[in-house]
């Protein structure tokens, strides 16, 4: 049996090879040997959402994979979308509304949201709370997460100038 | 919650996956999407010596149109069966069901290969393949075979698979203009297992139905086709009085057990609920 593997993976636009044990979940990898710490890992059983990450620009559970399994793909992590400002405008809405307490599962809500307000068209709030039905928060409940979310959709759909403030949401 | 150590595998044929498998002496486990097998290993649950990844064999991949049968290569994610525009034609159970799976990031990784492999009796794909009539294609080392849907579930997460074979396509028998058909399921919480779902397949023939396959899931070891239920409305009309008898049926054809949330009873009333539902959803279109 190997104990170790080498993987090549992309993350956050960088070429990183490493070697692996093949039990390695890949949020452990990238908590652990990248120190990507804004992946979370809850329950590390697909259900809580907190270690969501984009591999190959779908989001999936970081917890729910070996790092072996992504060799050879893209890895975009919560440093990475913020980094490149993909998410700014969802950053300013959650905290505008007050969309978190502790900050646990925020990453996890980020990426949710992030790939819902990729999609064309303006989401409902009934589809934004069934976007976030795989993201678990113990603190605020969803009710100022889906009023943040649902901000930005508006605001990247309306034309330059007419912009909502996010008080106005859910008021 | 971490896995035990194992070797990692990433064949690139099906024949070298099988070969890979026969080499662990059988003490080795095929790996998709992984969203049902990774908890399963954190948890312990399985502990194989050898996980053979097989999410990067070409010939697992691919949605075409065969002599009436759609092969669906067992690598379509969960996502592709909801976006692809051949499954919503040709085998619209598996695209209807599809947005009741999980949640939106188990989609993009769990394969529907995979889900029918692990037959969860609570799962909406395994019985809908079994509501279609569909054929499983299995790979082993001497060959390759196809297994009825009706000869497929066997058990509790057992099925016509044998140990180091590979669920390798679903084919899907194209539905037919005169085909009706309607899924859905009654559960607590969106994302959560249904308590009861139902998908239903019926060839309606000059108002009356000529053939029907009715399948109910979460209510058994297996998805379970109500046989008592389609021969009361084989012949017949789908009128109410049809559907009141297929209702009645239903206690013939399930035999749940109890759970501590869910009595037998309530279960069965509750699939009786969710079959005149469905049936009406038939009927107002036929």
């Amino acid at each position: 049996m190997s104990n170790s593997i080498n993987i090549n993976v992309t993350v956050n636009g960088e070429a990183v090879s490493r070697n692996v044990a093949p039990r390695e979940t890949l949020a452990d990898f990238l908590r652990g040997s990248l120190e990507l710490t804004g992946t979370h890992m809850g329950c590390e059983m697909g259900v809580c959402g907190a270690c969501l990450v984009l591999l190959d620009g779908r989001v999936v559970h970081s917890c729910l994979m070996f790092a072996a399994q992504a060799s050879g793909s893209e890895v975009e992590t919560i440093e990475g979308l913020t980094e490149r400002a993909a998410i700014a405008d969802i950053q300013e809405a959650f905290h505008q509304r007050n969309a978190l307490q502790c900050g646990f599962c925020t990453p996890g809500m980020l990426m949710t949201a992030h790939a819902l307000l990729s999609q064309p068209g303006v989401p409902t709030r009934d589809e934004i709370r069934d976007a976030l039905s795989g993201n678990y928060c113990r603190c605020t409940g969803y009710e100022s997460i889906v009023d943040a979310i649902e901000t930005v959709a508006r605001n990247r759909a309306a034309p330059a100038g007419s912009k909502n403030v996010v008080a106005e949401v859910g008021a | 919650m971490k896995a035990r150590a194992f070797s990692y595998a990433r064949p690139t044929t099906v024949v070298e996956a099988l070969q890979t498998f026969a080499a662990s002496g059988d003490d080795a486990s095929y790996i998709a999407g992984g969203q049902s097998l990774v908890p399963a290993l954190a948890l312990r649950l399985q502990a194989p010596q050898v996980l053979i990844d097989i999410a990067h064999i070409p010939e697992l991949r691919g949605i075409a149109l065969q002599d009436g049968w759609l092969r669906i290569g067992a690598l379509t994610r969960h996502c592709e069966t909801l976006s692809d525009p051949l499954i919503a034609r040709h085998a619209p159970l598996f695209h209807d069901a599809a947005p009741y799976v999980a949640h939106p990031a188990i989609r993009n990784k769990g394969t529907l290969g995979g889900s029918i492999a692990l037959a969860d009796p609570a799962s909406e794909f395994p019985a809908m393949a079994l509501a279609m009539g569909v054929e499983l294609e299995i790979a082993n080392l001497s060959g390759s075979r196809r297994v009825p849907a009706d000869e497929y579930f066997i058990d509790l997460f057992q099925t016509a698979i044998e140990p180091g074979e590979l669920l390798t396509a679903i084919h899907v028998p194209v539905v037919q203009p005169s085909h009706r058909w309607a899924f859905d399921e009654l559960a607590r919480r969106r994302g959560d297992y249904a308590i009861v779902g139902s998908g239903i397949l019926a060839d309606m023939r000059d108002e009356l139905v000529a053939q029907i396959r009715l399948v109910l899931f979460g209510v058994g070891n297996t998805p379970v086709r109500a046989k008592r239920a389609e021969d009361a409305l084989r012949g017949r009309q789908l009128d109410q009085s049809a559907i009141v008898a297929a209702q009645a049926a239903l206690s013939d054809d399930l035999a749940p057990p109890d759970d501590e949330h869910t009595p037998a009873a309530m279960r069965i009333h509750l699939a009786r609920v969710l079959l005149g539902r469905l049936l009406g959803r038939i009927a107002e279109v036929a």
